[in-house]
């Protein structure tokens, strides 16, 4: 151990068996060894207590969840701020409809697994949906065999859910390369090829963002990106015509939707991000005056 | 049924996996790292997946010589060679003279870094188009830029040691509370969403209607 | 000049002029300014340099040959720097394309330094799994990796004798492209285990480590190819990166440009216009 550690958990300890503990000095010196401390066992626990402050937050997202849920459900309509992109995807759809062009939709560059990857699998839902009632051409390339697999099961059902199965063609989805900049390169081929009427850029991206975003520029196509990833947000900023930024992102389902539970969860969002910025107020206050235990009891390990 | 028995399936792994994170007893716990071994697994084989996919869709561009169709039988050949070559080389793969790493050198390596390299480029184009000064917020920002562009180079610090600290003030306090902002309300966004898909309320994702 | 007109300037003449102020000094190798070191690099560079030396260190090299202009420099520094100090590397990569940059740079900096594959370092490759690959390590590294790179057992490999988990890691080196990187070796990791760590990352995805750095979690951060070149001065093997800073500076300058020529021409376009 090193001099500045003040604690040590051995991972190697058996549950029931009886362990004594001894600081020794190094290089060896008797007179700083410690006493040999009293028999300890360890044994298996049902909790981790070091996570009881998330179980908190968790405990109290869960109740408003629930809570808002119930109100909405008996019919108790909320006011949410327009999110100006969210409006321009629909509009971006019947553009390209108008001109006889495609959509093009990028659904990031993670796997199935990562949350804003699923966000967007919602998102393309809805998408296909407009796509298909207004019989614009939609494209899909994936970056990802499991994205793939979804998305291709998304947009299909979603056009047999406005009845228009037989209008899905099978290499609307495709999937083109796990590579991640051979993938930019394939897509931006295609935008400079097919020269969609639009662009939906909604998923997790990293690097590729601006050149995504600036090739869909300079074939002329209106541009909505979405993605929780900061440090890419600039840049579609910059290049896009609406960026949905962070949480705004994840709350674009629910507000296309306009479903009652759905908006009753973005409720709950709301409520507990009010709570959260009350403790931040509360903690910083507190630390101001040398009080740190609500800032403690937030640490997570 | 067949589109509430995967609503199900997510329910119950979704709610276990939630649950096992706070629960450390080996049982629990075994199964936890359990499924998300599985998971990598399962991943794996939709490569199989994506590869009948790719193969697919350009031989069958090939085949009816549709627009740009050698272009297609470039990226077949590209996938069948090196795919080829990867397995008759076996584990010496990673040998620096096998012709596995030779494809790596020649073609993949240069390629991506001139993709990556191509931001430059863009960024010198997006910031003339686009960073239009029309409001004092937008003044605000292209001050801080231009002390940032300038702060994080050499020549930055040959003008004025106050150029980099002031690159660094700007970086670790303001930029770090706005950041910290954007990061919690999109940590907010990802637990609804989540719980939304967990719980069934979303059901677009699996390709059903919500 | 019709500041209206530049309005409808052709991009291609301004990737021309990008091309050019970036190779007419890695061309011509001239100097605008010297590189100094942050204390970020200070950070990283003194974490490594204040550990006893024959330390088993963890260099986990996540990132493919797409950012290797900023990550490669700040890779092979760090290897040349630990085994400047005679530490025992165990290198791995959380990215496919990732172990032959990681082969090279073992390979370049063990000839200069005279170490041994095996015997001074190992590279035990890539695994998939990302964050779990992380957790699997902390309950065994030699059941996560059972072979090196080449398919040698890690049980015949000297430089792994002894290594079970992350207690026997004095410190984790971490250079890192974005996903799986930095913040996963934070959280499955740091967190966890108490394992000092420093990190070269990318200069996009910089900002959002110095969280972790104020924290404590990181003891050094190395941004882009700047930091590289700045940790490169520090480690007395100025090289690529630090050949870059010149080049990177003329181009922040053009940018910088751009913006204002950008505005006087729509500043222009609006008075002509008569708004």
């Amino acid at each position: 151990m090193a001099g500045t550690d003040s604690h040590y958990s051995d991972d190697t300890a058996q549950n029931g068996t009886a362990y004594e503990y001894q600081l020794v000095a190094s290089p060896a010196d008797p007179s700083l060894d410690s006493e040999i401390s009293g028999p300890a066992r360890s044994s298996v626990n049902f909790f981790d207590w070091s996570k009881f402050n998330v179980l908190v937050v968790a405990g109290i997202f869960f109740v408003l969840l629930f809570w808002y849920i119930r109100k909405s459900e008996s019919g108790v309509r909320w006011i949410f701020r327009k999110i100006p992109g969210l409006a321009a995807i629909e509009e971006a759809v019947g553009r390209a409809t108008e001109m006889g062009k495609g959509v093009l939709y990028v659904p990031g560059v993670q796997e199935i697994d990562d949350i804003q990857t699923i966000a967007s699998m919602i998102l393309l839902g809805r998408v296909a949906r407009i796509a298909a009632k207004y019989e614009t051409a939609l494209n899909v390339p994936t970056n990802s065999p499991g994205v793939y697999t979804v998305a291709e099961e998304v947009v299909k059902s979603a056009y047999a859910d406005v009845g228009r199965a037989d209008a899905y063609k099978s290499d609307q989805v495709r999937y083109v390369t796990s590579e991640q900049f051979a993938y930019v390169a394939a897509v931006n081929g295609m935008m400079l090829r097919e020269r969609p009427a639009a662009n939906l850029l909604l998923g997790a991206f990293f690097a590729e963002s601006l050149l995504l975003a600036e090739t869909g520029h300079a074939v002329g196509a209106i541009q909505i990106a979405g993605t929780a990833n900061v440090h890419q947000m600039p840049f579609f900023v910059v290049a896009c015509d609406y960026t949905l930024i962070g949480e705004e992102y994840f709350a674009a389902s629910a507000l296309l939707s306009n479903d009652a539970r759905l908006l009753g969860s973005l409720k709950a969002t709301d409520s507990v991000k009010i709570l959260m910025i009350a403790v931040i107020v509360l903690g910083s206050i507190l630390a101001t005056f040398g009080q740190t235990w609500l800032g403690d009891f937030f640490a997570t390990q | 049924m067949k589109r509430e028995i995967p609503i199900l399936i997510t329910l119950v792994a979704g709610m276990f996996m939630l649950i096992a994170w706070f629960v450390p007893h080996p049982m629990v716990r075994g199964a936890y790292e359990g499924l998300q071994n599985w998971a990598i697994v399962v991943v794996g084989f939709t490569y199989v997946l994506g590869v009948a996919n790719l193969l697919r869709i350009n031989l069958r561009q090939v085949s009816r010589k549709e627009r740009d169709w050698p272009f297609k039988i470039v990226l077949l050949a590209g996938l069948l060679v090196t795919m080829a070559i990867g397995f008759s080389e076996g584990n010496h793969y990673t040998d620096v003279d096998s012709r596995f790493q030779w494809i790596y050198r020649t073609f993949y390596s240069p390629m991506t870094a001139t993709m990556f390299s191509l931001l430059a480029f863009f960024i010198a184009s997006a910031a003339f188009r686009a960073f239009r000064i029309r409001s004092v917020e937008a003044l605000l920002l292209a001050i801080a830029a231009f002390i940032l562009m300038l702060g994080r180079v050499p020549l930055g610090a040959a003008i004025h040691p106050a150029i980099p600290a002031a690159a660094d003030w700007l970086m670790e306090i303001p930029q770090n509370a706005a950041k910290r902002g954007i990061l919690i309300g999109a940590a907010l966004g990802v637990m609804a969403t989540g719980i939304r898909v967990i719980l069934g309320l979303e059901k677009t994702y699996g390709g059903g209607d919500s | 000049m019709n500041l209206t007109s530049l309005q409808r300037l052709d991009r291609r003449w301004i990737f021309l002029a990008v091309g050019l102020l970036v190779i007419v000094p890695l061309l011509f190798n001239f100097h605008i300014a010297p590189v100094q070191p942050s204390n970020r690099s200070r950070g990283f560079y003194d974490a490594i340099e204040k550990m006893p030396e024959g330390s088993v260190v963890l260099l986990s090299g996540d990132y493919d040959p797409g950012t290797a202009a900023e990550n490669y420099p700040m890779h092979l520094a760090a290897a040349r720097q630990l085994m400047r100090r005679n530490m025992k590397i165990i290198a791995l990569a959380l990215y496919p394309a990732g172990p032959p940059l990681t082969d090279q740079v073992l390979r370049i900096a063990g000839g200069e330094y005279h170490k041994q594959e095996g015997v001074d370092y190992v590279n035990l490759g890539y695994k998939v799994g990302n964050e779990l690959v992380m957790s699997q390590m902390g309950q065994s590294i030699p059941n996560t990796f059972p072979v090196d790179n080449r398919g040698v057992s890690v049980k015949l490999i000297p430089v792994m004798k002894g290594i079970q988990n992350f207690q026997q890691i004095r410190l984790i080196v971490n250079v890192s492209a974005g996903y799986p990187g930095t913040k996963e070796w934070v959280q499955q990791v740091v967190s966890r285990y108490h394992v000092p760590m420093v990190a070269g990352v990318t200069a996009v995805s910089a900002p959002e480590y110095y969280p972790y750095l104020q924290a404590g979690q990181l003891h050094g951060l190395l941004g882009g190819m700047a930091g590289a070149a700045e940790y490169e001065v520090l480690v007395g093997a100025p090289a690529l990166a630090t050949r870059g800073m010149d080049a990177q500076s003329l181009a922040h300058v053009f940018i910088a440009f751009m913006i204002v020529l950008g505005n006087l021409a729509f500043a222009g376009s609006k008075k002509g216009n008569g708004r």
